[in-house]
């Protein structure tokens, strides 16, 4: 433990070198312009920036491109509250209150209580990083596929359970997206499956393109239905409403505090950022005596899915690092950067990189802070974008999306798909789908199945397998409990009212 | 949903019934793709159509019960007004006609075309600045993906021309 302390300190010196906090604050500055733009994510935007890191030091380059993803964290915040549209698919949960708050004028308290708790979601994860690494990535190693198709059931069955939509619309939905990530190559079998003959379909369905056309297209589509008016609000940050914000937030440290614990541990078992915002969410909108009132603009409704959101985001780095298993999309394109500046990410790392590794750790906790002081001062200079009337918005945001389309895969055929996605992703709106299981689905799809098919693999086609142990099985267990929640309390909420009148 | 719309449209049951059939027409296809590479256990293990198989299951009988509650619903409530679709088309069909041009005059002129089109004919703007609009954004990405990232955006016979 005192080795971990001595190795931070030397990395503290490292990462406090002028060239890289300037290095930290282009990053984040790109980052939040990344995350702003809906369909420039922190996934394709670092694989983007990639490479223009090759000529710097592996420790500079990796202090660039970890910042932007920070960036983008906090970025996707902003235009989930001010604009409705989620910048990431992690920061969905984050308009549900988000943007009611900002609709009647709160614009500047709701993100400021999304910056902070960013913040303190991912210095969380940082601590937690730094001090159990080496412990976790013990305990992670014993994972085998069972567990993991365990964790992403978890998710998704919370997503049944949480949904203030109908559970089979939730199922339907979230089918779709297993289904569209199904399309394509089997990686098992080598086999082409549900592409019925046409070419374009055998890469299947990239879920940045759903992202885009479902999120971007769709949004624009229902806004142009409510009239020319972009239901963007204005945001005013200044010191006054960051201290008044500041002041409240103590309060809600009990959903902080868990949805810390949430995202640490669905960013380290790669489920993601993303189920552990919707899993935060959900979980408070249950406990919280404000329940009732979350959707509506519940500062608490932010607070809880931002924090668990950059918790996991962070905590996804810690499986990337520690075992070569990236925990999330941007990780995975961190992981491929390592592998070009020449190193080989997994324990080894540790030891024989050690000043790389404790300087990329050095860089998170100056990174955050370095951000969460750029994105308040900021954030008046993107929110101006809210300005502009919608009919010039409206096109070039048009353009953005099928640019970001394009560069996913260079791939023309994507934008079309891109518009296709939008005028479903309006129809599902319309007719209360939730579109997030969806687009879910087909970003874990595949490892699902593949987590699915080596447990089968591995118990010759029996379900047992999913029980075969306590970690597995209270895993499975909690999410059964999580899917039928609402038929649980509502038999709990009988069982209370015939109980009383006896 | 919202306060009962005035004026004629869709109603919001149909549109939902319509949802559901497409979702279970979905269904069905999945089960038909499934089908055809296999869906049961192979020499080797879960054929390629084996876990998709039940995901189609799951979708088709969800459809059926969304399908069931869609009309059982009230038979009034609009899903919007025919004046407001006819706003999303309006924003809807030059977007079509956009992604459509792309693969073959790539993306820079279209975009162009998009702006200045929405710009003057929805946003009642000038041509001065919906020019200017047209083209400084499309510039604006092509100096920063092409010129300082290196990332190419499709290119068509124009930019050819002009030597780009």
């Amino acid at each position: 433990m005192l080795d971990n302390f001595i190795n931070l300190y030397h990395g503290f010196y490292i990462a406090g070198d002028p060239f890289n906090i300037l290095l930290m604050v282009i990053g984040i500055l790109l980052g939040v312009i990344i995350g702003v733009l809906p369909g420039l994510g922190g996934a394709n935007g670092v694989a983007i920036l990639l490479p223009l890191t090759f000529s710097m030091s592996p420790t500079s380059a990796i202090i660039l491109l970890t910042c932007i993803y920070w960036g983008a964290l906090f970025g996707g915040a902003i235009t989930s509250v001010l604009f409705n549209i989620p910048g990431e698919p992690w920061s969905v949960a984050t308009t549900f209150d988000g943007h009611p708050m900002a609709r009647s004028g709160r614009a500047g308290e709701a993100l400021t209580a999304a910056f902070t708790s960013s913040f303190v979601g991912a210095f969380f994860a940082i601590v937690m990083i730094t001090m159990i690494a080496p412990l976790v990535a013990q305990f992670a190693l014993q994972f085998g596929p069972a567990e993991k198709f365990a964790v992403y059931f978890l998710a998704f069955a919370s997503f049944v359970g949480m949904s203030k939509e109908a559970p089979a619309k939730t199922i339907v939905s979230m089918m779709i997206g297993f289904a569209l990530a199904a399309v394509g190559l089997d990686m098992v079998t080598g086999q082409l499956r549900l592409t019925f003959g046409i070419t374009e379909l055998l890469n299947g369905f990239d879920f940045l393109i759903a992202v885009i056309g479902l999120f971007g297209i769709g949004e624009i589509l229902l806004t142009m239905e409510e009239g020319l008016e972009f239901r963007g609000k204005a945001a005013k940050i200044d010191p006054k409403v960051v201290w008044k914000t500041w002041k409240t937030l103590p309060r809600y440290w009990m959903t902080s505090l868990r949805s810390c614990i949430i995202g640490c541990w669905m960013g380290i078992t790669p489920a993601g950022a993303t189920p552990a915002s919707f899993m935060a969410y959900g979980i408070a909108k249950r406990v919280s005596k404000n329940g009732k009132n979350f959707g509506n603009g519940e500062i608490e409704g932010v607070v809880a899915p931002e924090t668990a959101a950059h918790a996991a985001g962070t905590a996804a780095m810690l499986p990337m690092l520690a075992l070569g298993v990236p925990g999330s999309p941007t990780a995975a394109v961190l992981l491929g950067g390592l592998l070009i500046w020449g190193l080989q990410p997994g324990p080894m790392l540790f030891v024989e990189q050690a000043e790389f590794v404790w300087g990329l750790i050095a860089s998170m906790y100056l990174g955050n802070i370095v951000g969460l002081i750029l994105v308040l001062t900021t954030v008046p200079l993107f929110a101006s974008i809210l300005r502009i009337p919608f009919s010039i918005i409206a096109p070039v945001i048009l353009v953005i999306c099928a640019i970001g389309a394009y560069t996913v895969n260079n791939n023309v055929f994507d934008v079309l798909m891109m518009m296709v996605f939008g005028v479903l992703g309006y129809l599902l709106k319309k007719t209360n789908y939730p579109l997030a299981p969806l687009v879910l689905a087909i970003v874990l799809g595949d490892s699902a199945e593949e987590a699915f098919r080596q447990s089968l693999l591995a118990s010759g086609g029996s379900l047992a397998i999913f029980w075969s142990n306590p970690l597995v099985s209270s895993i499975m267990g909690i999410g059964i409990v999580a899917g039928l929640w609402p038929l649980i309390a509502h038999l709990f909420s009988k069982l209370r009212v015939t109980a009383q009148p006896a | 949903m919202e306060q009962a719309h005035q004026g004629a449209g869709p109603k919001q049951r149909a549109v939902e019934v319509g949802t559901a059939l497409l979702t279970l027409l979905f269904g069905f296809v999945v089960l038909y793709g499934s089908y055809l590479v296999g869906v049961g256990w192979g020499s080797d293990g879960p054929q390629a159509g084996f876990f998709p198989f039940y995901i189609g299951l799951a979708i088709a009988g969800c459809s059926v019960i969304n399908l069931l509650q869609a009309l059982r619903e009230d038979g009034d409530a609009l899903f919007a007004e025919w004046g407001q679709l006819g706003q999303v088309l309006k924003v809807l069909i030059p977007a079509c006609i956009y992604v459509a041009l792309v693969p073959f005059l790539g993306i820079y002129l279209p975009s162009v075309l998009l702006i200045v089109v929405f710009m003057t004919w929805l946003g009642k703007y000038g041509w001065p600045l919906s020019l200017a609009v047209g083209f400084g954004v499309p510039a604006f990405f092509y100096m920063t993906l092409e010129r300082w990232f290196l990332i190419p955006l499709p290119k068509g016979p124009i930019e050819a021309m002009l030597g780009l």
